[in-house]
């Protein structure tokens, strides 16, 4: 049994705590646009916040996140897909097959939240999800526009 | 019955679940219905392509899968254009392979690959569309007592000038649907286009940025059980035995079943129950004839093919041994290539339910007949009892093409669990150990210059492995496999090389390891264009030459080859000063029906790291179809190249891949991505693929810059290994 905070809803959910969260979060709370690519936290497909922080959830097993912390996936990043990250994807058509998408918005949206103005260098070292598709020039392009914008940040 | 794709994704319709709540004995079944015509729900069927609404909604069906190439937008366009709709009103939706056989194939090849979804179809989509619009304006025409030739459309509007009368699409789309087919259907001049040819955003992108896109990783079906699986890691090999009693009791365990002769499958109530139990499941494998084979044995069986004497020629101008043998001058070198994954960031997976009545599979695939054909020879149930539905593709690259195996694993486990649905998802792991992986190849190149440094002569021998050969060896004639010679041919769409040399010999001496090769995004252009274009820069420098001029002066009787690499050298300002420490590479090739070029400037620190500062890349495909889009296929191309050119390599040992994730099958990140320039040339009259072509001058470009910057010729990648420290 573990009691988890998803999207602002507390969760009771039974599983084997050495379930990855990743698995719980797909599996047992039904939310699948936290995708599983890798299940060593090299790809990034699966990242969701924690506590604002942006995580692996495919190498986390769920006995370690308390019931106190706030899992946010790309399903509760906004209600209606109008976060800047989301909406900055949408002008500069980012996705290509999209199956990365929803781990690169999220790791997008945690750089943005703690770094809003970053330059190349910051989303160089801080992007590290893995796209097959190739759309890493769109990726920083549009990480870029939401930080002209300003629209994220601390406070 | 179709499923849609755009926007929603791919998710049963009400009527599907209906169906399936409906049928005996629990269980779930989901109806198939034939599109009938004129009374479908939402609106009727113009002709197979196309549905219009009572609102105007226009649906566009498209055979070719999505995977992120841009098809369903760039196809769409094609048939929006001929049809005069409005734009912002159309969707896309599969038909499925068992209705394009009960419908004689009305909607075509299925096959994804190859960049054939445009240049192999535009005429007939463009028929489909300019058709439909033809009955609609005839509808209109008929409902006016006027003649059609009177009237126009525009924007899903149809207008009678003279009488200053207007209807819409969807007003007149039900008894358009009545009319008979036109048999003479005129198409637009491509300079006319107005939705084809501009740069227009995806028609699929909003459900991938919320999370909400069904993936096949993310199908479900009521009652479904999933299943991880695991094949003797060493190709050809078999189960000896499993020992299914230690892990039945774990949790969530339903079965332990073998899958075929090579494979062992936990079917359980969650994919993480199933893949923990296969992970405990004791497995004894008979790893059969392959155990020995090493990275070594195969290379070493490649490099006797560099000097055998039985070849196979695929493009022959006079006489190039002869030439060799009274040259003033003689260069050689020797290359190779190794043995890629095609690492889909959506690993292989489907959804399969059989019942003796009937078997059906919901998958992501490249080719949805060839899954169809892979579900019926898994089930034994007739044809007409199977059916394959498409889900767009986490990645495809030609992993999910002409090989369905993971289709064929799915239904083999549903055959033995008869009426209870199960998904079927690999691990990354098996992945990485299953692919079908881009051949490997050496080849040993030998130029000829006679005493005023003119080249005279050119051998190109290619030793190594047959993807045709691999796949559908019904199609090697002669020992011959025609796309061995992927953009060296003498000729023809598929990729003809650049240059007038006096006396060329390209020949192959096909060697074909263990190891599954497929098509890997790029083919056998990728390797055939790093060692052409490698060499060529090699000739030019040993001849005094800069590569651009000695390229330009064998490419006089081939334009359009150097149309491309003209239009790259400019944009790039080859010629022109750089930044301290940066230079450049040139390249060019032609294949997947396009003329392509590329220019990498990069500089390499003392200490040997490379750093690729910016690609400019060329591509002349005739007509180009969304300009946008193709700019994100040229980038992508790029990531995809030099993931391959800097990193990617699969290795053997003891008759089984080494590498098993990203930990050790290393991609290109951001970090690394250069500045792309893209250079879209379209010069008329015929119609080049995209996805891939770009691919093959990524590598190469990218080498003849590092021999700019350091005098070292790299022939060996990926380029981890090499050791870049100026010579």
């Amino acid at each position: 049994m573990a009691k988890l905070n998803v999207n602002g809803q507390a969760l009771d959910v039974t599983v084997d705590g050495d379930t990855p969260l990743l698995w719980v979060i797909r599996e047992q709370i039904g939310l699948t646009g936290t995708k599983y690519g890798c299940g060593v936290a090299q790809c990034g497909a699966c990242t969701v916040h924690i506590d604002g922080v942006a995580t692996r959830s495919c190498s986390l097993p769920v006995s370690a996140v308390t019931a106190e912390q706030r899992i946010v996936t790309i399903e509760g990043l906004s209600p209606d897909g109008s976060h800047p990250v989301q909406q900055a994807w949408i002008k500069h058509d980012v996705p290509q097959c999209g199956f990365c998408q929803s781990g690169m918005i999220m790791a997008a949206a945690a750089l943005l939240q703690s770094n809003p103005k970053p330059t190349e260098a910051d989303i160089a070292s801080e992007m590290t999800n893995i796209c097959r598709c190739g759309t890493y020039v769109r990726v920083k392009a549009a990480i870029l526009d939401v930080a002209s914008g300003g629209q994220l940040g601390r406070g | 019955m179709t499923v849609s794709t755009t926007s929603r994704g791919f998710r049963p319709s009400r009527r599907q679940m209906l169906a399936g709540s409906a049928a005996a004995a629990g269980a779930f079944t989901f109806g198939f219905t034939i599109p009938a015509g004129a009374q479908q729900v939402g609106g009727p069927e113009i002709n197979a392509w196309v549905v219009v609404h009572p609102d105007d909604k226009v649906v566009i069906r498209i055979a070719r899968s999505e995977m992120g190439q841009g098809t369903l937008t760039g196809l769409a366009q094609l048939v929006a254009e001929e049809l005069n709709c409005d734009w912002a009103k159309v969707t896309t939706e599969y038909p499925t392979p068992g209705q394009n056989i009960a419908r004689n194939r009305v909607w075509g090849n299925f096959s994804t690959g190859g960049s054939r979804g445009i240049r192999e179809s535009h005429d007939y989509v463009r028929k489909g569309g300019a058709a439909a619009g033809m009955m609609l304006i005839q509808a209109a025409a008929n409902e006016w007592k006027v003649p059609a030739a009177e009237c126009v459309a525009e924007k899903s509007v149809i207008t009678h000038k003279a009488s200053s009368r207007s209807i819409r699409y969807g007003q007149v789309a039900l008894a358009a649907a009545k009319l008979e087919a036109p048999k003479d259907v005129p198409l637009k001049d491509p300079k006319d286009w107005t939705i084809a040819g501009k740069p227009l955003l995806r028609l699929d992108t909003v459900d991938k940025t919320n999370g909400k896109k069904i993936y096949g990783m993310d199908f479900k079906l009521p009652g479904m059980l999933n299943a991880a699986i695991k094949d003797c890691p060493v190709f050809g090999g078999k189960v000896k035995s499993f020992d299914a009693a230690k892990v039945k009791d774990m949790p969530g365990v339903k079965h332990v079943l073998p899958v075929g002769e090579s494979a062992v499958t936990v079917v359980a109530e969650t994919w993480w129950q199933a893949k923990t139990a296969l992970d405990a499941l004791p497995i004894e494998w008979d790893e059969g004839p392959n155990a020995e084979v090493t990275s070594e044995s195969i290379a070493a069986w490649l490099k006797e093919g560099l000097d055998a004497p039985q070849a196979v020629v695929g493009n022959q101008v006079g006489d190039a041994k002869a030439a060799i043998a009274s040259a003033a001058r003689v260069v050689e070198a020797v290359y190779s290539y190794p043995f890629q994954n095609h690492a889909c960031m959506e690993v292989m997976n489907a959804t399969a339910l059989y019942t003796p009545e009937k078997c059906e599979v919901w998958t992501p695939t490249q080719n949805g007949e060839a899954a169809l054909a892979a579900c019926a020879e898994a089930s034994g149930l007739p044809l007409a009892k199977n059916e394959a539905y498409k889900i767009d593709l986490g990645g495809g690259f030609g992993r999910r093409g002409a090989v369905q195996d993971w289709v064929r694993q799915v239904v083999t486990i549903a055959k033995q669990i008869p009426g209870t649905p199960v998904k079927l998802i690999w691990s990354r792991e098996e992945d990485m150990l299953h692919g079908r992986y881009h051949p490997i190849t050496q080849c040993k190149l030998t130029g000829a210059f006679d005493k005023d440094n003119n080249l005279t002569g050119l051998h190109m021998r290619i030793s190594g492995q047959s993807i045709v050969a691999g796949i559908f060896p019904q199609n090697i004639q002669n020992g011959r496999d025609p796309a061995v010679f992927q953009g060296l041919n003498p000729s023809g769409p598929e990729g003809s090389i650049g240059y007038g040399i006096p006396n060329l010999l390209i020949d192959h001496a096909m060697r074909n390891p263990h190891v599954p090769p497929g098509f890997w995004r790029g083919v056998n252009l990728n390797q055939n264009t790093i060692y052409l274009e490698s060499f060529i820069d090699e000739l030019a420098h040993a001849a005094g030459k800069d590569p651009l001029e000695f390229r330009r002066g064998l490419m006089k009787n081939h334009p359009k080859h150097l149309g491309a690499l003209n239009a790259a050298a400019e944009r790039a300002g080859w010629g022109k000063p750089l930044p301290e420490g940066v230079f450049r590479g040139i390249c060019q090739t032609m294949g997947f029906g396009s003329y392509v070029a590329a220019v990498a400037e990069v500089s390499v620190n003392p200490e040997g790291k490379l750093t690729i500062h910016r690609i400019v890349a060329a591509t002349d495909p005739g007509h180009a179809v969304n300009p946008a889009q193709i700019e994100r296929q040229v980038e992508g191309s790029f990531v995809y190249g030099l993931s391959a050119a800097l990193y990617g390599e699969i290795t053997i040992k003891g008759g089984r891949v080494e590498q098993e994730n990203f930990d050790t099958y290393e991609v290109m990140r951001l970090e690394a991505m250069p500045k792309v320039e893209t250079v879209i040339v379209p010069s008329g009259g015929f119609w080049g693929g995209v996805g891939e072509p770009t691919i093959a001058v990524a590598a190469p470009a990218v080498l003849n810059a590092i021999f700019a910057a350091t005098g070292k010729r790299i022939r060996s990648l990926p380029l981890k290994h090499a050791d870049l420290r100026k010579a």
